[in-house]
C-alpha cells in the first residue's frame, strides 16, 4: 500500500536526506525505521504525509502518487494517515476529549458519530476514564496515548510515527508499544521510526534501517543492530 | 458547508476577535475613521455636485451696464433686453440698490464706499428657460451698453474647480486611511494565526480542507470590517438629517436644494458598509495568504 521509488529529497540548505530510497511496505505491516540522528528518518516520514515533497522519485499511497497530488487534495490524503509526534502536538486548552474529538470535528464528521467514537478509541487507549482531563493534567505516557487516540478516531489506513517514545521512559515507552500493537492487530499499517534500541530489540517487526539517506538494512524482525 | 460547520466558523472567528482585543479595537478604530471619512467626503461631493447641477438650471443673469452709459443709454438698453426674445423678465437695479446688496452679502465694512460707489448699474434678467440662458446672454453682450453679462455658467465652473481639487485631495487622503485600516486589519489577523499556529498545524495534520482553516480569518477580518462601519454609518444618517432639517427650510424657494435623505442616505450607508467589508475582507485575505500556507 506504501511504495517508494527512486525518492531523493535535497533541502533547500544542499542537505541531501533521501537519496534514493527504495521500499514497499504491506497493508497491516509493522515497521520500524530505524537509524542514528540525522540519518533521514523524519524526512522519510513527512514525505509520506507530505509534510515535504521529494526532489525526485515516486511515492505511492494506495495507488496515488504523493509527488503529482494537487495541494488541494492533500486533506483527503491525511485523512487516510494518522500522524504521531515526539511531542505529543495536544492542545492545552482543550480536555482529552476535545483533543480527539478536534480531529473529527474539522473534517466535518456528522456530530451523532463523533462522541461514540470518540469515547470507542479513548477506551482503547485506557484514558476513558480522563476524558475531562487538560493535557496539562496529564503524564506524558498518558499524553502521547491521547495523541495516538487522536491519530486513529477517523480510522486511518496507516499510522505514522515519528519517535513516538522519544520524551517518555522505557515503561512507558512499552505502554505506548502495546497500544501501537493493538491497532497494528485491527488491520492498520504502522511506520515508527525511532533509534530506541531496546524497544526495536524486544518487540520484533520489520527493521528499515537508513544512514546518510540510504536504506543499509531491511529485514523481517530484525533486531535494531547498531551499537549506540 | 454544513449548516454546523458555518456556525464553527462564526464562533471561532468572534472567540479570536476578544481573544487579542486591543489589536481588534485599534483596527476597528482605523475603519471607523476611514469610513466616516468617506461618508462625510461623499456627502459633501455629491451634495456640491447636485449644487453644479442647480447652478446649471437657474434662468437668471446679470446684465451690467458700461459707466459711460447715461440714464437714457440705459433706458434704451433696458428697452433692447426686453425685446430681445427668450427674455422673460427684466429688472433694474441702481448703484445704490447694488452696494446695498454688497453689504448684505459681505458686510457693514463695505459701507464705506457709500462715498464713492464704485458698482455698476445693472440689470437681472431671467430667460423663458434654462436652455436659451447663454444664447440670451450672447446676444445681450452684444449691445453697445452692455458692460458684462454673467450667470450660472461662471458659477458653475469656479465649483467644477473647486470640486476637483476637494475630490483629488479627499482621494489621496482616503486612499492613505484605507490602506492604514486594512494594514491594521492584515496584522490583527497575522497575530490571530501566529498564536493558533499549533492548532492550524493540527487542523492540517489530520485533513481539514484549506478553506476549512482558512475562513474564521477571513470571517475574523470581515467582522473588523462591519463593526468599523457601524458609527460611521450612524453618524452619517443622523448628521445628515439633523443638516437637512436646519438646511431645508431656508433654501426653500431658491434655486439651489441639497439632497433628499431618502434614498440618498441609503446608498451613502450602502457604500460605507460595502467598504468596510472590503476593507475586512481584503485585509485578511492579505495575511491568510502570506501567513497561512495550507
Ligand atoms: N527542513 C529542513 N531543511 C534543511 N535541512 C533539513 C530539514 N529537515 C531535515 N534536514 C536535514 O536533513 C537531514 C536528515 O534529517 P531528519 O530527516 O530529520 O533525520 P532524523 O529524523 O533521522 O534525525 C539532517 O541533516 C537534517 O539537518
Ligand atoms: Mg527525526
Amino acid at each position: 500500500m506504501i511504495e517508494m521509488k527512486e525518492v531523493y529529497k535535497k533541502y533547500s540548505n544542499g542537505v541531501v536526506a533521501a537519496n534514493g530510497l527504495n521500499v514497499k511496505i504491506d497493508k497491516g505491516e509493522f515497521v520500524y525505521v530505524v537509524g542514528p540522528s540525522g540519518a533521514g528518518k523524519s524526512t522519510f516520514i513527512k514525505m509520506m504525509y507530505r509534510e515535504e515533497k521529494p526532489t525526485s522519485g515516486e511515492i505511492l499511497i494506495n495507488g496515488t502518487s504523493l509527488p503529482k497530488l494537487k495541494n488541494r487534495k492533500v486533506p483527503l490524503l491525511r485523512r487516510q494517515i494518522g500522524v504521531v509526534f515526539q511531542d505529543f502536538k495536544l492542545l492545552p486548552r482543550l480536555s482529552v476529549y476535545e483533543n480527539v474529538a478536534f480531529a473529527l470535528e474539522v473534517i466535518e464528521e456528522p456530530t451523532e458519530n463523533i462522541r461514540p467514537r470518540v469515547t470507542e478509541v479513548l477506551e482503547l487507549v485506557g484514558l476513558k476514564h480522563k476524558a475531562r482531563m487538560l493535557p496539562t493534567e496529564l503524564s506524558g505516557g498518558e499524553q502521547q496515548r491521547v495523541s495516538i487516540a487522536r491519530s486513529i478516531v477517523n480510522r486511518p489506513q496507516v499510522v505514522i510515527a515519528d519517535e513516538p517514545t522519544g520524551n517518555l521512559d522505557p515503561e512507558t515507552s512499552m505502554g505506548i508499544m502495546n497500544v501501537l500493537e493493538q491497532i497494528n492487530e485491527m488491520g492498520t499499517t504502522i511506520v515508527m521510526a525511532t533509534h530506541n534500541k531496546d524497544i526495536v530489540n524486544r518487540n520484533r517487526h520489520r527493521v528499515i534501517a537508513i544512514e546518510g539517506g540510504l536504506i543499509v538494512r531491511d529485514e523481517l524482525e530484525g533486531g535494531y543492530g547498531y551499537e549506540i | 458547508m454544513k449548516f454546523r460547520t458555518v456556525r464553527r466558523h462564526f464562533r471561532e472567528s468572534f472567540k479570536t476577535l476578544g481573544r487579542n482585543g486591543w489589536m481588534s479595537f485599534a483596527s476597528i478604530a482605523a475603519v471607523t475613521v476611514t469610513l466616516l471619512l468617506v461618508g462625510v467626503f461623499v456627502t459633501i461631493m455629491l451634495n456640491l455636485n447636485k449644487v453644479a447641477d442647480d447652478l446649471e438650471k437657474d434662468v437668471e443673469m446679470k446684465v451690467y451696464v458700461e459707466l459711460s452709459a447715461d440714464p437714457a443709454a440705459t433706458r434704451e438698453l433696458e428697452t433692447q433686453i426686453k425685446e430681445t426674445s427668450g427674455v422673460a423678465e427684466v429688472q433694474y437695479s441702481t448703484r445704490d440698490q447694488e452696494l446695498d446688496k454688497m453689504v448684505k452679502d459681505f458686510g457693514e465694512d463695505l459701507k464705506l464706499y457709500e462715498q464713492s460707489n464704485p458698482l455698476r448699474e445693472a440689470f437681472y434678467v431671467k430667460a423663458t428657460e434654462p436652455q436659451q440662458t447663454a444664447k440670451v446672454a450672447k446676444k445681450i453682450d452684444e449691445y453697445p451698453n452692455t458692460y458684462e453679462v454673467v450667470y450660472g455658467q461662471g458659477k458653475v465652473e469656479k465649483l467644477f474647480n473647486f470640486l476637483n481639487l476637494g475630490r483629488n485631495a479627499g482621494l489621496v487622503l482616503i486612499l492613505a486611511l484605507l490602506f492604514t485600516a486594512m494594514f491594521l486589519i492584515a496584522n490583527t489577523i497575522r497575530i490571530t494565526i501566529v498564536a493558533r499556529k499549533t492548532e492550524i498545524g493540527i487542523m492540517k495534520l489530520v485533513g481539514a480542507t484549506n478553506s476549512f482553516v482558512r475562513i474564521p480569518f477571513v470571517l475574523e477580518g470581515i467582522w473588523l470590517g462591519l463593526f468599523g462601519s457601524l458609527i460611521p454609518m450612524i453618524i452619517i444618517t443622523l448628521g445628515y438629517m439633523e443638516f437637512y432639517d436646519y438646511a431645508e427650510p431656508r433654501l426653500r424657494g431658491e434655486m439651489i436644494q441639497i439632497i433628499h435623505p431618502l434614498p440618498f442616505l441609503y446608498i451613502v450607508n450602502g457604500l460605507v458598509l460595502f467598504m468596510g467589508i472590503f476593507i475586512g475582507s481584503w485585509g485578511s485575505f492579505m495575511s491568510v495568504r502570506k501567513f497561512l500556507k495550507v
